[in-house]
């Protein structure tokens, strides 16, 4: 049986190029290197823009994107059973350093997010958006789904503990991102609409406390600011204003790489980091943007195709969370940066600069293609 | 694994694609609403806001602080800042660089230099950024410039602040000088606070209160037009001028002592010997610090740097002296102190002195027929050699040493400047270190009458006048006026507290005596308005032994010997202490008294009016 499957998958691939068959044998996905590769390319180019055509930015930029690529490529070795077998360990580990971050961690600009490590400094909040889909998972793939209602209730938990302590630090774009990781695998695993819809209802009811009580300072001002950026030009709203000015100028066809004035001539704030796509649509304009979503729809497709192809429930639905998660990174950003949604701290993948988001996108990835390719040899 | 048998595999991936399948739905209908939001900002309200992006340009401008001027005891400004006009241009509003900058070389002087500089710049900054080409631009150049600025896009005459020091070279080694900041300079400061500054204190007095005159940077957010042109201003945090700051030095003093020096090379440093305020800190020759301030040229710096008579050394802080026979007060009272020598001892001076029971070499006193029987008095008045040899050798160096010690020679006065020289306080173990040698009895003579190895800086020699004047209690010197790094309070060294007060009263008369007896080496210099105590000296310059590079330098043309001489007045209850050094000046008496005597006088007359 075993055998002539192996014959068989290697009669297939005759016709494949030589290139396309090494990538299989190193566990890797073809389509989505490829893919990823011409992103991280074209992050580097449009950085180089952004931080005012500064080599230093893009050589570390293009070292932390080769510290993404390796691991991307260990955990494409790695079968997603060990994954499996390992989500609760991992992730009451990363519960602990959670906690430890709140009492021990590293305040940058007023939030506390790092753990200083003395060699360097990490996120215990990064490895949260991959750990918690994959204890959730785990976690769901124990009974058959759809999952029961008691199930339900404590995946529930088990998500809201990570949520609740990174928001707590407070990184509102990492809390969501890993609530919604936690939602898509509910989501894939069945989750039944009467109760989406219920909990919708729910969640309107509860939005008022939540905004009284749980939102600090200046994600209400965010919120507000979102509302009405031209209320507040100079303080929480000038993001908005300015990153609006530089998209809506880029036009149709954009101002050309390196011509963004918007960008060049320091209007926008953080224009290299959440930023990056108000100055890659004031560059490359509208044609441009459509060839970027193109890009990352194609990404989240093959992701999608991914997990579908997956011959178990644990595979499939981190499979299908990993990808879903890469799609609310896109929307929230380029919606916030074109002022559809308030301004939340979500990174633009692989384009904008910053260490850890990319380190975890590619290791994401990584699993992503772990799950493609090993699970021929582990079919039932 | 019972549980994984009662799971419908084939149902479980079903419900997941259908999942799948609504997922990807709603992503395509969450894109379609961001394309639909880059038609609508990028196609239909693209031209409301490539208007916005050309006209509403709100940029953050750093305003950096005014420097703190300097004033003299008096209120004398030495330091100020005036309004300068440099040539800035902004690349991307030209269109022909290379055109414009050789119509501008036609209006106005554009050297090699900052042609250079401008063109480094160029590569190196962005095309919006404001490059200066020109600095301090005349009043004709200003008015030729702006008459046609019109026709020059992207050229703009910017007003600043330069400092300017109107004094000139007197105070150069008091105040030092500010320059443009540099790499060394950025490793040291706050970059922030200084992003706007494009000067920093460099040497001197500027360099040491350098965060006391900065101030703190301030911030303007302005709005321009497409040209970069200001529209008006939005916001501001105005900056922090940096505080001003008063000296201890009286200018009109320091003019009188600098005149009085003349075009001898040396150091006159006066020290008010109630609180230790340094009222004079002359160097000759000075140098113009104005030229620093915005970059030197290469021949000018080099025509300083390599001159004969090295003009930007700080002869006060940093030349190192043999004290010669201003030693002798000093080792005077160590000898009463230790009882080696009392008040009625008496010696026959020949002329010469031998060690006893040592090899047959003479000693020379200063005076070849010698001074005949003399006491510890005589001796300080008519500067006696060979008695303070005898007493040297008595005390030994072992002794000499620490008491000269405990004046301070031999280690810096920490006066608030950036940096001063030790000087040299020999000792048998200084020798052994330094030179893996033993001390030689002859070194202890020479010691004594303040040659040898002993070296002093004008400054400490002026300090141990003072702290002698104080019988013991010493001052802090210092410059600026309300300094708060120093020690204010007098301090007393365990040694010198041990020192019988008629002791200090028998040296001070013997160095009145100096001034005021017949037989005193400065007696010319005596006036009957107050008594003054001073200690003539006239230091080899070339010895036995080898002397330090500084003078070897010149040998053929600079044989003669430095000139010395310490004083304060009035010597019963003194309020001023000095020290002058004239460089290959001769003799201390006829050189060296006069000029102290000028600056004592005046202030003496100045001070009681």
């Amino acid at each position: 049986m075993k055998a002539s499957n192996r014959s068989s998958f290697q009669s297939s691939q005759r016709e494949m190029p030589l290139l396309q068959q090494w990538i299989q044998q190193l566990h890797l996905d073809f389509p989505l290197l490829v893919a990823l590769f011409i992103l991280a390319l074209t992050g580097l180019i449009v950085l180089y823009s952004a931080s005012g055509q500064d080599v230093i930015e893009v050589q570390k930029q293009s070292m932390r994107l080769g510290v993404g690529f390796v691991i991307m490529f260990f955990l494409a070795q790695l079968a997603p059973q060990t994954l499996q077998r390992w989500s609760l360990p991992l992730f009451i580990l990363t519960i602990i350093l959670l906690i430890l971050v709140l009492i021990v961690g590293v305040q940058v600009k007023g939030a506390q997010r790092w753990l200083d490590l003395y060699l360097f400094r990490f996120q215990p909040s990064e490895i949260m958006k991959l750990i918690a889909p994959m204890a959730l998972a785990w976690f769901l793939a124990e009974t058959a789904l759809p999952p029961r209602f008691f199930r339900l209730m404590a995946s529930l938990v088990l998500l809201a503990i990570p949520v609740v302590l990174v928001a707590v630090e407070p990184d509102l774009g990492t809390s969501l991102l890993i609530a919604s990781s936690g939602f898509f695998v509910l989501f894939l695993a069945g989750l039944r609409w009467r109760i989406l819809a219920g909990a919708s209802i729910l969640l309107a009811i509860m939005a008022w406390p939540i905004w009284e009580y749980v939102l600090r300072d200046y994600q209400r001002t965010r919120v507000l600011t979102f509302l009405n950026p031209e209320n507040d030009p100079l303080g929480a709203g000038y993001h908005i204003i300015q990153s609006k000015i530089a998209i809506g100028s880029g036009g149709l066809f954009g101002k050309g790489w390196l011509n963004g004035t918007q960008s060049q001539l320091d209007f926008l704030p953080e224009r290299h980091t959440d930023f990056i796509f108000a100055v890659f649509s004031e560059e490359f304009g509208m044609l441009g943007g459509i060839m970027l979503l193109i890009l990352y729809l194609f990404i989240i497709l093959r992701g999608m195709f991914i997990a579908a192809e997956a011959k178990d429930t644990f595979s499939r639905l981190l499979a299908g969370s990993i990808s879903l998660t890469f799609f609310v990174y896109i929307f929230v950003n380029i919606g916030m940066v074109s002022g559809l949604l308030p301004v939340v701290g979500v990174p633009l993948p692989l384009i904008s600069y910053g260490g850890t988001s990319i380190v975890t996108l590619l290791a994401g990835f990584g699993i992503l293609m772990s799950i493609h390719t090993h699970k021929k040899m582990l079919s039932p | 694994m019972r549980r994984e048998q009662l799971k419908d595999h084939y149902s479980e991936a079903r419900l997941f694609n259908n999942r799948a399948i609504v997922s990807i739905i709603m992503i395509l209908i969450l894109l379609a609403i961001v394309l639909t939001r880059m038609v609508y900002l990028q196609i239909i309200d693209h031209n409301h806001y490539t208007t916005l992006s050309n006209d509403n340009r709100v940029k953050l401008v750093p305003i950096g602080p005014t420097r703190g001027l300097i004033y003299d005891r008096n209120g004398i400004l030495l330091a100020e800042n005036q309004a300068t006009y440099r040539l800035e241009i902004i690349p991307e509003k030209v269109n022909d660089m290379e055109a414009l900058l050789q119509q501008l070389a036609t209006m106005i002087e554009i050297r090699e230099h900052d042609l250079n500089q401008f063109r480094k710049a160029l590569r190196q900054k962005r095309t919006f950024e404001n490059i200066p080409l020109r600095f301090r631009l005349n009043d004709t150049e200003v008015a030729k410039i702006s008459a046609i600025q019109h026709r020059l896009p992207g050229v703009h005459i910017v007003a600043g602040l330069s400092r300017h020091y109107p004094l000139g070279k007197s105070f150069a080694h008091v105040l030092g000088y500010v320059g443009r900041k540099d790499v060394q300079d950025l490793k040291l400061i706050d970059k922030t606070n200084y992003i706007s500054t494009s000067h920093i204190g460099k040497s001197g007095i500027e360099k040491f209160y350098e965060t006391h005159l900065h101030g703190t940077v301030g911030y303007q957010q302005v709005e321009t037009n497409a040209q970069g042109r200001i529209l008006r201003v939005l916001q501001q945090t105005q900056p922090t001028a940096g505080k001003d700051l008063q000296l201890t030095i009286d200018a009109p003093l320091q003019a009188i002592a600098e005149q009085a020096l003349g075009e001898y090379s040396g150091s006159i440093v006066t020290i008010d010997t109630r609180s230790g305020e340094v009222l004079t800190l002359v160097s000759n020759p000075g140098f113009d610090p104005n030229l620093f301030v915005n970059g030197i040229g290469y021949k000018e710096y080099d025509a300083l740097s390599n001159s004969d008579r090295r003009p930007l050394y700080n002869r006060a802080l940093h030349g190192r002296y043999p004290p010669g026979s201003t030693i002798k007060p000093f080792v005077g009272l160590a000898g009463l102190k230790y009882g080696i020598t009392n008040e009625h001892y008496e010696i026959y001076c020949p002329g010469y002195y031998i060690i006893p029971f040592g090899e047959e070499r003479k000693f020379r006193d200063w005076k070849r027929s010698g001074h005949g029987i003399v006491d510890l008095d005589d001796s300080i008045t008519e500067s006696c050699d060979v008695y303070f040899y005898d007493l040297a050798l008595n005390l030994s160096i072992d002794r000499i040493s620490p008491f000269l010690g405990s004046f301070g020679f031999g280690n810096k006065v920490n006066i608030d400047m950036p940096s001063e020289n030790a000087g040299l306080l020999p000792s048998r173990q200084w020798k052994r270190a330094r030179k893996h040698q033993p001390w030689f009895p002859g070194e202890t003579l020479n010691t004594g009458i303040g040659q040898g190895f002993l070296l002093t800086t004008p400054l400490q020699l002026a300090q141990a006048t003072a702290t002698f004047a104080n019988q013991g209690k010493a001052v802090q010197p210092h410059i600026a006026l309300d300094q708060v790094v120093l020690p204010k309070e007098k301090t007393i060294d365990p040694l010198l507290a041990s020192v019988d007060a008629h002791h200090w009263s028998y040296i001070t008369r013997a160095m009145t005596h100096v001034v005021h007896k017949h037989k005193g080496t400065a007696r010319h210099i005596a006036n009957d308005q107050f008594k003054m105590a001073g200690k003539t000296g006239t230091a080899q310059v070339f010895g036995i032994k080898q002397e330090e590079k500084y003078d070897a330098e010149s040998i053929d043309v600079k044989l003669r010997d430095h000139a010395l001489f310490i004083a304060f007045a009035p010597a019963d209850k003194p309020r001023i202490a000095i020290a002058v050094v004239v460089e290959n000046g001769g003799s201390g008496g006829a050189i060296a008294a006069p000029i102290a005597a000028k600056i004592i006088n005046h202030y003496m007359t100045s001070e009681s009016s």
